[in-house]
């Protein structure tokens, strides 16, 4: 009994041995997350809260509550953001829908619509939209002689282009899952509402669209939390006068040298993406999403 | 042509004709998904500063200018090493890691697993500001390893995900198989297990790649001097004016990212077929 005993705790412990050197597998990963990104961060935050005197000071929090034009910013922000995400849904949805509903070989073949743009970097498609909606660029040729206007419309350097060249890099980050969603839906259900009698529209709103409201969440919140932070794209497209977050953290280290206004902002603008994870993952499982994300 | 029409067209049995916008509406939007980079590639054969289309007249004058410029082609080749050198940490750090907390089942592995994919939730100006801090500090600025540090924790995480999903669809008793006939635990994860989640371990290493080589605001911020990167030279050249080179530098990554794709494709159906 006894020797059943030690045996049994003996194995237990050549276990719990095992299971800490497999998770030591993880360290190098673990290691060089921390040294690059996780103290810097830190240490960001800890800046946030010194003043220009070298003191412990909210003043650069309080700046962002005072001053109109961070203020704006962040309206700015979230404004992008919402918009985005809006337009990704209406344009990504149908189109999603169109190719849940092909057989799956054509099906894959209009993915590749959607994974071209996806793979592509984002400097080059930012660049296509630059040259195209330019004053004297395609779509206002186009545009023009077909008569759609008669003036070269400004469309870049402003919130347009902003909004154009946002939407077209966030779909593939929303149709990707809604597909996913919609390919996962069991066809018989659909079938036994139209059996009982409802009609098409009744049949989608009712049955398919809440089954599918999983991909789209899933979608839209991952649109919404990259356009929080996003740079590139505003910066280029919206020529200065699209004014993000992430652009005024830049600006007051390149232009300013302020590291403390740069690390409130980071701050803020971290607390308010892991706010919005937050809320989101009281309604959707996260750890699946990032787990199952292909 | 009308049968098909009001013929059904789903399990609604909505007909063709009903949801015909539907149909349309998805054929502008993919036009519209794929076109604008497509229209680069002849555009970039322009011999015009304003990059007409259809070109009025053909040449190579960008292409041309962009192989003929050092700093361009400096900047090339730094983008490529620090991609190639991101994969390559990348890959064997990331799937070491998620093979590790896949089969070690204590309770620390989710905090760990959190911690990994953190890069892709923090705001990404937030970690090129933290790194250009760090790295003067430790004296990594504006030199390669710097640059394939923080892009190698930019691709952990993708590598965690798509790995770690290969791995929860493996059956770990056939690597179990293995060590009780004798082997090590590294020769069973070298022989059993990695050729079986191979697709993952090349698909973690294309994406680490195309992270390193597609990023922009991390380089800005750390790579310069005798370093800037290729988007860190592209993105400065944007924010000045339109210049037609980018259309040939645009070419060429469209090329190449349209060859990992199809690389990608090929493995992906050998894996698939088996």
């Amino acid at each position: 009994m006894s020797d059943m005993s030690i045996n049994a705790s003996g194995l237990r412990r050549d276990e719990t041995m095992e299971r800490m050197r497999l998770l030591g597998l993880s360290s190098p990963a673990l290691i060089l997350v921390l040294v690059i990104m996780v103290i810097p961060v830190g240490w960001l935050f800890y800046v946030s809260f010194i003043g220009a005197d070298g003191q412990f000071s909210l003043e650069n929090y309080e700046r962002m509550i005072k001053r109109k034009s961070y203020m704006r910013i962040f309206y700015t922000t979230f404004q992008i953001s919402l918009l985005t995400t809006g337009l990704c849904i209406l344009i990504g949805y149908p189109l999603a829908y169109f190719m849940s509903q092909l057989p799956q070989r054509i099906a894959n073949l209009c993915l590749i619509t959607v994974l071209l743009p996806f793979w592509t970097s984002l400097l080059v498609r930012t660049y296509a939209w630059l040259v195209l909606l330019q004053k004297r660029g395609l779509v206002n040729d186009w545009a023009m002689s077909l008569g759609l206007w008669d003036e070269p419309i400004k469309m870049v350097h402003n919130m347009t282009g902003t909004l154009i060249g946002m939407v077209h890099i966030m779909l593939p980050f929303l149709i990707l899952p809604v597909y996913g969603a919609m390919r996962a839906i069991d066809r018989d259900y659909l079938k036994a509402a139209a059996n009982l009698g409802a009609s098409p529209r009744r049949a989608f709103w009712t049955v398919f669209f809440p089954l599918s409201t999983p991909g789209v969440f899933a979608g839209a919140l991952m649109v919404f939390v990259l356009c929080l932070g996003f740079f590139v794209t505003p910066a280029v497209l919206g020529g200065g006068k699209v004014i993000m977050v992430s652009m005024k953290i830049v600006s007051n280290i390149e232009l300013f040298v302020n590291w403390g206004a740069a690390s409130a902002l980071g701050v803020v603008l971290m607390l308010l993406t892991v706010a919005v994870l937050w809320i989101a993952s009281r309604f959707l499982n996260l750890e699946k999403m990032a787990g199952g994300g292909h | 042509m009308l049968r098909w029409l009001q013929s059904p067209a789903s399990d609604t049995q909505i007909t063709h004709g009903q949801r015909m916008w539907l149909y349309v509406f998805a054929c502008i939007a993919m036009i519209l998904l794929v076109l604008p980079t497509l229209i680069v590639i002849p555009m970039s054969f322009s011999d015009s500063q304003y990059l007409e289309f259809p070109p009025e007249t053909w040449s190579t004058r960008w292409y041309a200018h962009y192989f003929g410029s050092p700093e361009w082609m400096q900047a090339t080749a730094t983008s490529l090493k620090a991609a190639l050198l991101t994969m390559l940490v990348a890959t064997p750090i990331g799937v070491v890691a998620a093979y590790g907390l896949h089969a070690s089942r204590i309770g620390f592995v989710r905090v760990a697993f959190v911690l990994l994919i953190t890069p892709m939730m923090v705001p990404v100006v937030l970690i090129a500001i933290g790194a250009f801090y760090a790295y003067v500090k430790l004296n990594l600025l504006y030199t390669l390893t710097g640059l394939v540090l923080a892009h190698t924790v930019l691709a952990l995480p993708l590598v965690l995900i798509v790995t770690g999903s290969a791995l929860k669809g493996y059956d770990m008793n056939q690597e179990m198989a293995a060590r009780s006939l004798g082997a090590p635990r590294w020769k069973a994860f070298l022989t059993v297990t990695l050729p079986q989640i191979r697709f993952a371990v090349v698909t973690s290493a294309l994406l680490s790649f195309l992270t390193s080589f597609d990023e922009v605001v991390i380089a800005m911020f750390i790579s310069g001097g005798d370093n800037p990167t290729l988007t860190r030279n592209m993105f400065n050249a944007l924010r000045d004016q339109i210049d037609p080179t980018i259309a040939s530098i645009s070419t060429i990554m469209i090329v190449i990212t349209s060859l990992m794709m199809i690389f990608a494709q090929i493995f992906g159906r050998g894996a698939s077929d088996k």
